[in-house]
């Protein structure tokens, strides 16, 4: 009884954060923060019970809608996706209150406040929501609510435009779901309450569209290419803390239902485990080469959480395929090293979008081609921005490294005959991924906090107030301690993976993750002491040597475009850059200028025609959207007198 | 108890001071044997001991637009050979820190040299620093791919994700799975050249910064900092040599052979990169990354071959 409180306090104290301060009081933003803290907390001791104690709940209501009841269950997998997807929205609501203070935005503030709490309550209802009508039910309110806060800002047309996109995107996802519970069902047994699927199912044809209807969507909210059109444009458009609450965590509810998909199937066919690493190999990739060709430093970390869903759609392909191979090694690993990878982005990914949004507040500008130099002006955002970018990198010891450094584990486990091809496939792109990460992300820290200020900006860049770094730097602190002491993740990681399949290794024989806090005990005090030694050596300060130039300027420094050149070249093929290349005539030629962007090329040249055709040949039927209310009722009750009819004969 | 911690105790003393000691030896010994290709009497052996010492006695000169990160470029440069040196078994069969998944970790620890190095780079707002920046990271993106495809034929080797007893299984495994070794010490000896910045890939002595990678991106170190950039270099020069040598050499058991004979590796290997220096010209910056590629792919075809073998 203790477990079901704690989750309903969870869920209540997050759904309700906003609605006292829509009363219009000054301190509803505070009000809100400690409400989703209190909630934080709660999730905190649910998940010590549940991963660390091992215990286990349920709770069960009537629902008069057919097929429905309230079904919650308090499994592993979900109760470790539980622990950020309250905490992190804590720490992003006390972020808000300087982001987005209610004396600035006087007019969205409370709204957005309320649509977040209960966004945050949806997401809390989908990690327990143990039956298909209320896992939807909860979808659809939590997709909704993103559209409405994605769009706070609609006076922007390319706001609208993007969060016009999000909607269509998600409601494609939502009804390929609809179909997808349904043929589960045939699965099940259980009616509508989501359970294991009996042996066999998987590979039948009913089987084989349920899974294939199931991983679309869940694909498409996750937003693994190619299905993430969606994904570049919300993510600039939200305001910073929206932005990090899409990508830190409702991306994770896709990964979540897959998840979910590997725990019910008892045998999955192998081709499942291939489309799977195939799709994440090459979205990884490819969501990088976008971000080396992004200048908008939203949309370049909206690619990288891209990126990052993919790198954790290769840990559950790796998942999938020992299930299907037998191996429970690569279960396990794959499976935890793709839920501490979750972890890991859920809590790294709102850093640099709380970074990107301070940088905002100060210049008014996320133009990576405008900023240069913000680290001397704001030291302190630079330095969380810094922490944030080295993590999202992957790179020991922050704790980006320990969750990719399992689901390498788990491509060195596949080394046998027939597992062969998930170590190469998974070895290769993670090696390339890596590489690429790190020159995306040298490239946004670089250019924006380094070197000098590219084109004049409207005033002297500010420091955020501290409710802003303040929070930044509980979210790196949190980074550091799993990355230093990994090990204290291994029970819950062992206790979550070991929903995926039955019999598992334990995890401490198959990957010692002690051995990473020896490297880091080894290699931090070394570098501090290297750096210490040679801060203190006498120096003098001067302009920059560049080999001689006596008046260097601003302009002569590589741009964010210059330092990608070569990277983007290489995805030429892929990216079909926009460029404007001026013709230089004559001996003194006149002062011109080259223009480059990288649009979307799959959502700008690929479905946005393809949608403008089909709407083009559907539009006669335009006639039925008259307008009228009684019109649609109409529809209604013809649809259930058809249904009706169809039921009877 | 105490017979048993001192093997490794001894063990961990002896690499590591080989490491710190004879590391810039390397360098020197490279430059000795173009030297000779090139009918001079060239620098000492010891010269980068003592551009070393002198570095440390001199004062340094930051540029007014740096920040902080710009001495967390020299300062990971040194401390994260040091800590590769901990993971590289070189005179033994076992390294002083091995577990499984080690191979990783000491990929990207590089990987944390490279993001410092390179954000350094750019802290300086210079253009050629930039340009280095942008060929450095430009050109990771195809070596570790290379590096993996050969640790994952090592660990098909040798059963597991471990580098120590990856790299005995090699050494023992040349009559065995000569091939498929072969393949993967072409991929390191070609990764280990671009990452050191030696010819045909890139020119640690070349000051024409337009075609430099690396040493363009430490152009405006000076000092004591640039001092920890040379010795950075030698150690990393060290520990992926290491890599290179340990796969070609057997193992012995005893360490009064073993050590000598990775020593005599080091040398050679040292030797090796000297007379590829002196007889092969600078590839073009696009060759660069052919070459890479071709490392890319003789790794995998090492792979595939061990594995259908």
């Amino acid at each position: 009884m203790v477990l079901q409180s704690l989750y309903f306090s969870a869920l209540l104290l997050a759904t309700l954060s906003g609605v006292p301060g829509l009363a219009g009081s000054a301190r509803g933003g505070r009000v809100a923060s400690w409400m989703l803290t209190g909630s934080a907390l709660c999730a905190l001791g649910l998940a010590g019970s549940v991963l660390y104690g091992g215990l286990a709940w349920q709770a069960e209501l009537r629902w008069a809608l057919p097929g429905a009841h309230f079904l919650f269950r308090g499994d592993p997998i979900g109760t470790f996706i539980l622990v950020p997807a309250t905490l992190v929205p804590a720490i992003l609501s006390f972020y808000a209150e300087g982001y987005w203070s209610d004396g600035a935005h006087a007019d969205t503030a409370p709204g957005l406040r309320l649509f977040f709490g209960v966004s945050v309550g949806c997401m809390i209802l989908l990690t327990a929501a143990a039956n298909a009508v209320l896992f939807l039910f909860g979808w659809e309110i939590m997709a909704i609510l993103a559209f409405l806060m994605v769009t706070t800002s609609d006076q922007d047309a390319a706001v609208r435009e993007a969060g016009w996109i999000y909607l269509v995107a998600s409601h494609t996802g939502a009804l390929m779901l609809f179909a997808g519970f349904a043929l589960l069902a045939l699965g099940t047994g259980t009616g509508f309450d989501l359970g294991p699927m009996r042996p066999g199912f998987a590979s039948t044809s009913a089987g084989t569209a349920a899974f294939l209807l199931l991983l679309g969507g869940f694909l498409l909210k996750a937003g693994v290419g190619p299905l993430h059109v969606w994904l570049p444009g919300a993510h600039a458009a939200a305001p910073s803390h929206v932005s990090a609450l899409l990508s830190g965590l409702m991306l994770k509810m896709g990964i979540l239902g897959i998840l979910r998909i590997i725990a019910w199937t008892p045998d999955p066919p192998l081709w499942w485990a291939g489309l799977l690493t195939g799709l994440g190999a090459a979205s990884g990739i490819m969501s990088m080469a976008f971000a080396l060709g992004q200048k908008d430093l939203k949309r370049l970390l909206a690619y990288s959480s891209i990126e990052n869903v993919s790198v954790i759609a290769l840990g559950l392909g790796l998942a999938l395929a020992g299930k299907s191979l037998g191996l429970p090694a690569l279960v396990l690993l794959g499976g935890a090293g793709a839920l501490f990878h979750l972890l890991n982005h859920a809590l790294l990914k709102p850093l640099l979008f709380m970074g990107a949004g301070s940088v905002m507040h100060a210049t008014g500008t996320r133009d990576l081609e405008r900023l240069g130099g913000l680290a001397r002006a704001m030291p302190r955002t630079a330095f969380l921005f810094l922490a944030g970018a080295f993590g999202i990198c992957a790179l020991p010891p922050l704790n980006g490294f320990a969750g990719e450094w399992l689901i390498y584990l788990g491509a060195f486990r596949a080394i046998q005959p027939q597992g062969w091809v998930w170590a190469v496939v998974t070895l290769a792109s993670l090696a390339v991924i890596g590489a690429l990460t790190v020159a995306c992300f040298t490239r946004a820290y670089g250019i924006v906090f380094l070197g000098e200020p590219r084109r004049e900006l409207g005033g002297p860049a500010h420091e955020s107030p501290r409710s802003m770094t303040g929070t930044m730097a509980v979210l790196a602190g949190i980074c550091l301690f799993i990355g230093l002491f990994p090990a204290a993740l291994g029970r819950a990681l062992q206790a979550a993976a070991g929903d995926l399949g039955p019999g598992l290794p334990p995890l401490g024989g198959l990957a010692g993750l002690g051995a990473l806090t020896l490297v880091a005990v080894i290699g931090i005090p070394v570098g501090l002491a290297a750096w210490q030694a040679i801060r203190k050596s006498p120096s003098s300060r001067s302009i920059t040597w560049d080999c001689g130039y006596a008046a260097p300027t601003a302009r002569i420094q590589y741009t964010a475009s210059s330092f990608s050149r070569m990277l983007t070249d290489a995805f030429r093929w892929l990216l079909l850059p926009i460029e404007r290349v001026p013709r230089i005539q004559g001996l003194f030629p006149r002062e011109t200028r080259f223009q480059s962007q990288a649009p979307d090329t799959l959502l700008d040249r690929g479905m946005n025609p393809a949608a403008s055709f089909v709407a083009s040949v559907l539009s006669w039927l335009r006639f039925l959207q008259a307008g009228h209310l009684p019109i649609y009722l109409l529809y209604v009750v013809l649809t259930l007198v058809a249904l009706f009819a169809w039921t009877l004969q | 108890m105490i017979r048993t911690l001192a093997r490794p105790a001894l063990l961990l003393l002896a690499q590591m001071v080989l490491t710190l000691v004879l590391a810039p030896l390397l360098p020197g010994i490279v430059n000795k044997v173009k030297a000779l290709f090139a009918g001079r009497v060239g620098p000492p052996v010891f010269q980068l001991y003592y551009d070393l010492a002198r570095l440390l006695r001199k004062g340094a000169v930051f540029s007014r637009t740096t920040t902080g990160v710009f001495l967390a470029g020299p300062a990971a440069s040194v401390a994260v050979p040091f800590t590769a040196a901990l993971l590289v078994p070189m005179g033994g069969a076992t390294a002083p820190v091995s577990f499984a998944g080690d191979a990783v970790v000491l990929a990207y620890l590089f990987g944390v040299a490279r993001f410092f190095v390179v954000l350094a780079a750019l802290d300086t707002g210079s253009a050629f620093e930039g340009m280095g920046a942008a060929r450095e990271v430009t050109f990771a993106v195809l070596a570790e791919p290379a590096l993996f495809m050969g640790l994952a034929t090592l660990a098909r080797l040798s059963g597991g994700p471990s580098l120590a007893p990856m790299l005995t299984a090699a050494g023992q495994g040349w009559r065995a799975a000569g091939g498929p070794l072969a393949l993967v010490l072409t991929a390191w000896v070609i990764v280990f050249l671009v990452e050191n910045c030696r010819i045909p890939f890139d020119d640690p002595n070349t000051h024409l910064e337009l075609t430099m990678i690396h040493e363009a991106m430490v152009l405006d170190h000076s000092g004591p900092p640039l001092a920890a950039v040379l010795y950075g270099a030698s150690l990393k020069l060290w520990v992926l040599g290491a890599l290179v040598v340990k796969l070609c050499l057997p193992h012995r058991g005893t360490w009064w052979i073993d050590w000598p004979a990775f020593l005599g590796g080091m040398t050679l290997l040292a030797c090796g990169v000297g007379v590829v220096e002196s007889i092969m010209a600078r590839l073009r910056m696009r060759r660069v990354s052919q070459a890479l590629i071709a490392a890319v792919v003789s790794g995998t075809f090492g792979f595939l071959l061990l594995l259908l073998a």
